[in-house]
């Protein structure tokens, strides 16, 4: 643990991904606290350009809104569902692909086949679909349906995982000694993959992110506020690209990019902490 | 002189500095000579075997000459190194069971390999046909893929493909390591016919089983933690070895006949010195019954001690 | 191989009944009621005559029936072809609206994925040989993965169709233009297709790039790899086995992938304007157009499993090892 501590610190690649991140967390955090303004209201000048001189930092929308403040609101719904989302994602897959990989046999079987099933579906189509019918959508539930689209993956790169690591010595030993399933799936194989589930878990966050903003962006965002995904929607619409209204659309898209981005660069870089083979002199 | 190895010094780059495993070696090999080098895991005879061919990421060949033929080996160049790998000097290496890529068929890997090296598959087809008949591989192999083939199967076609252009000198590492005894033999003796045949004239048999050396081998060189101990003709160091740790090492083979009521077999007590950061005397020195003072201050040299034997020992050397 | 062929057959015959089922399910499940909807688009004063119309669209669409008899009906009308109506372009028939925005998309989204994944394997692999292009592309290659769909295409059209005037805002061809085969049509139709496709590709590029890249130095590691150059093998040997072995999990990819880009494709139709099933979606989405969301779902849903079962397909094909196993012809 320590010595994978020593590595962390010292790779660029992860200090530079979780600075990022890091910076825009904060962002998320403290930003709406400094907002002049409420996200949704008609107030300022229309499709004002950011400035200094007025409270209407980041611009306004096409119908006076404050973008700064709905920048804001939306980077905190971004990391909300990319959380929620992905730690529901990362939970169910963690279940099916353990249980499947560890107990093997007719249970491995089902369960390979449901993750098959869910896997080819294309998950957008059908995220589509259940929300193009819910009249009121919030953001939970958001991230409820993404959690529960975005597992097999998961599910089956930790089922293959586990597969590997039951077959291991250590784990026969135990068995031998005795050990009961639960105590063996704690004890040796947990500490063995923690490290796997928590790049996994990264990268589901950031692909939760990306299938919210697609969502926002169809129409298909929670309904009573605004996200980044929805920023994007309704310049669009409100036709801000002719317009030249670029403080609109192009600060959600950025916002994106940069905590997706570096969440997979933090993931090369805790896959070289993780795997020593990787690592260069 | 087919081979000779002069003062041959090859580190591994870590984290915490650098591993000798090979560190100061010195030794010829005569025409047509088959060696043994044997040792415990860990003593630096991959090393040493694979140095003279394919110097691998973190190896780093920290000094030493090498002559093949009376020319100067360019061990330390990978490129021009590239000249003399397969046609003067070439290897079976110890992962012969993954060595082929498993998406090509048998005869297509041959054909490839043999063109990037600028000859002719055509030309050589019935040469390589009869070498693998000779080894009890059907023609039909050339059509299947890896995955097709037996671990005995892969291990005797890359025997067949490392000899094929003939080389000086052939370094064949643990090739029976992961084979059944009866395989072992089988091998061990083609070994000895490749030889007959001239498709090899001499080579180096790196192995941790002794007792393979025996059948195959005509002189014996035995490392220890990175330094050579003794070598000699293979039925002296069996009968009569001078270092301590060769006396020990053949005292502990399991002899066929000897029941555990009569004799117990004896290990050796104790383990290898950290290469990091080696003592400075002999390395020997901590598990040696016979070891002085002297020993554990300078190391003693690689010395010839009777005709075609060396020894690196003060007792011996005395 | 015709048990493998044949399971993986089964799965997405599974596969398809679930996805009908729940497409079928969810407007029961949700408040509201389609026929509503249309009837408010109608607007009938006499309050008599209303009922009759409304009773008459409950009867057409088969909702005064119950529920499993409407399951059954349904899944009669799709084996037919009949995937409903239109609610908004009554009196269009979904199957219809499908039929014209289809070849849109599929004129976006097949280049794209081809092109995508072929290109963007070449790449990983120039980038796993050298150093200097491995540290500006791998960089390149992470953002652009990053990149949301719509967002990339956002900021083509605004640098390159608003602000340089190189390309058109959107739609497929220009209103004024004449439809025919001639020369000057096309080259309409080609000149609207460029950025929208360059978006689609330029995206997806950049996934195929990183995990190429990390595949090929994988193989570049392994023991086959080794030995052939101990046998001194160039390195152009080396790297075409490489190279080789490399694409073998990458076509797996694309299955895996397929359902990201038809997303992809869906949103940047929408920033463009472009007709294909993307935009049709949208409206119908803004619309309430109920039939239409249910019956391109299931029309992406085909396509999705197709699309995999050829691969499967391709991949059995290509990899000698599954081809072998299967056949029971392995030994070690």
């Amino acid at each position: 643990m320590k010595e994978a501590l020593y590595f962390a610190v010292r790779n660029r690649k992860l200090v530079f991904g979780a600075s990022v991140v890091g910076a825009m967390l904060l962002f998320a955090i403290f930003g709406p606290l400094l907002a002049q303004h409420p996200a949704l209201e008609y107030g300022g000048v229309l499709s004002h350009a950011p400035t200094t001189h007025d409270s209407y930092w980041f611009g306004t929308t096409l119908l006076g809104q404050d973008v700064y403040a709905q920048f804001v609101t939306g980077l905190r719904l971004a990391f909300v569902v990319g959380a929620l989302g992905g730690g529901i994602a990362a939970l169910v897959g963690m279940l099916v692909g353990f249980t499947a990989g560890y107990r093997g046999g007719i249970v491995d079987e089902v369960l390979n086949m449901l993750t098959n099933v869910v896997l080819v579906i294309p998950t957008f189509a059908l995220l589509l679909v259940i929300a193009a019918y819910l009249q009121v959508r919030g953001i939970l539930a958001e991230a409820v349906f993404i959690g529960m689209t975005s597992w097999p993956w998961a599910a089956r790169a930790l089922r293959a995982q586990t597969f590997s690591l039951t077959s291991r010595d250590f784990v026969g030993l135990a068995r031998l000694s005795g050990s009961s399933s639960w105590r063996i799936m704690t004890r040796e194989i947990a500490p063995n993959m923690s490290s796997y589930i928590v790049m996994m878990f990264i990268l589901l966050f950031g692909n939760a992110i990306l299938i919210a903003a697609t969502l926002d962006f169809i129409g298909l965002g929670p309904s009573n506020t605004i996200s980044l995904g929805m920023m994007m929607q309704l310049s669009v619409q409100n036709a801000a690209l002719q317009l030249h209204l670029w403080w609109w659309f192009v600060p959600p898209g950025i916002a994106i990019m940069l905590i997706v981005g570096s969440l997979y660069v933090m993931n090369v870089g805790l896959d070289e902490v993780f795997n020593p083979k990787l690592r260069s002199l | 002189m087919a081979l000779s190895v002069d003062d041959l010094r090859v580190y591994y780059r870590t984290l915490k500095g650098d591993v000798r495993a090979v560190d100061g070696v010195t030794f010829d090999i005569a025409d047509g000579e088959i060696m043994g080098l044997a040792g415990e895991s860990g003593c630096g005879k991959s090393s040493l075997g694979n140095s003279l061919v394919y110097l691998t990421g973190r190896m780093r060949l920290v000094g030493g000459r090498v002559e093949l033929d009376g020319r100067e080996l360019p061990v330390a160049d990978f490129r021009a190194m590239n000249e003399h790998r397969f046609r003067d000097i070439s290897v079976i290496p110890q992962y012969a069971m993954s060595a082929l890529n498993p998406t090509r068929r048998i005869g297509g890997i041959i054909g490839d390999l043999l063109r990037s090296r600028g000859y002719r598959m055509d030309e050589i087809k019935s040469e390589l046909i009869r070498r693998l008949e000779l080894v009890g591989l059907d023609r039909g192999v050339l059509d299947l893929f890896p995955i097709e083939l037996s671990g005995g199967m892969k291990q005797r076609t890359v025997m067949v493909i490392s000899t094929l252009l003939d080389p000086s000198l052939l370094i064949a590492d643990e090739i029976t390591s992961a084979l059944d005894v009866s395989t072992q033999k089988a091998v061990a003796k083609m070994l000895v016919e490749f030889r007959e045949r001239e498709f090899v004239k001499s080579m180096i048999v790196i192995t941790h089983d002794i007792s393979i050396l025996v059948q195959v081998a005509d002189t014996i060189m035995v490392m220890y933690a990175g330094h050579l101990a003794e070598k000699a003709s293979a039925q002296t160091i069996i009968e009569s070895p001078r270092h301590p740790y060769t006396k020990l090492l053949i005292s502990s083979l399991p002899e066929v006949g000897v029941r555990y009521t009569e004799r117990k077999l004896v290990g050796i007590p104790g383990i290898p010195p950290q290469l990091l950061d080696p003592p400075k005397g002999c390395r020997f020195a901590d598990r040696c019954p016979l070891a002085r003072a002297q020993c554990r201050e300078e190391c003693p040299p690689f010395v010839q001690v009777a005709e075609g034997h060396q020894v690196a020992c003060w007792q011996e050397a005395a | 191989m015709r048990r493998y062929l044949l399971r993986k057959l089964g799965i997405y015959a599974l596969t398809f009944v679930a996805a009908v089922t729940i497409d079928w399910m969810i407007p029961h499940l949700m408040p509201g009621n389609p026929v509503r909807a249309l009837m408010a688009r109608i607007q009938i004063q006499d309050p008599q005559v209303a009922q009759h119309v409304y009773a008459n669209y409950m009867r057409s669409f088969n909702l005064d029936l119950p529920l499993w008899k409407q399951y059954l009906y349904f899944w009669a009308s799709l084996l037919h072809g009949d995937l409903g109506t239109s609610i908004m372009q009554f009196p269009s028939p979904v199957s219809s609206i499908i039929l014209h925005a289809l070849p849109y998309t599929l004129g976006l989204l097949v280049p794209a994925i081809l092109l995508s994944w072929y290109v963007g394997n070449k790449l990983g692999a120039m980038a796993a040989r050298r150093k200097v292009l491995d540290n500006t592309l791998l960089p390149i290659g992470y953002v652009m993965t990053a990149t949301p769909y719509m967002w990339f295409a956002i900021v083509l059209v605004y640098v390159f169709a608003v602000t340089l005037s190189w390309a058109p805002v959107g739609l497929a061809y220009s209103p004024t233009a004449v439809r025919g085969f001639d020369t000057t049509f096309i080259g309409d139709v080609a000149h609207h297709w460029v950025l929208p496709f360059l978006s689609l590709f330029l995206v997806s590029c950049g996934g195929w790039a990183i995990g190429m890249r990390n595949l090929i130095i994988y193989e570049l590691e392994s023991d086959y790899a080794h030995y052939l150059e101990a046998l001194g093998a160039p390195q152009r040997l080396v790297r075409k086995y490489a190279f080789r072995n490399a694409m073998l999990p990458q076509v797996t990819g694309l299955a895996l992938a397929i359902g990201a880009i038809i997303a992809g494709a869906l949103v940047t139709e929408i920033v463009f304007s472009y007709p294909g099933l993307g935009y049709q979606i949208y409206r119908a989405i803004t619309n309430e157009d109920y039939f239409v969301i249910q019956g391109i779902f299931l029309f992406i849903i085909v396509g999705v499993l197709l699309a995999n079962f050829v691969v499967d397909i391709v991949y059995v094909v290509v990899d000698p090892r599954t081809r072998i196993g299967m056949e029971g012809g392995g030994q070690a």
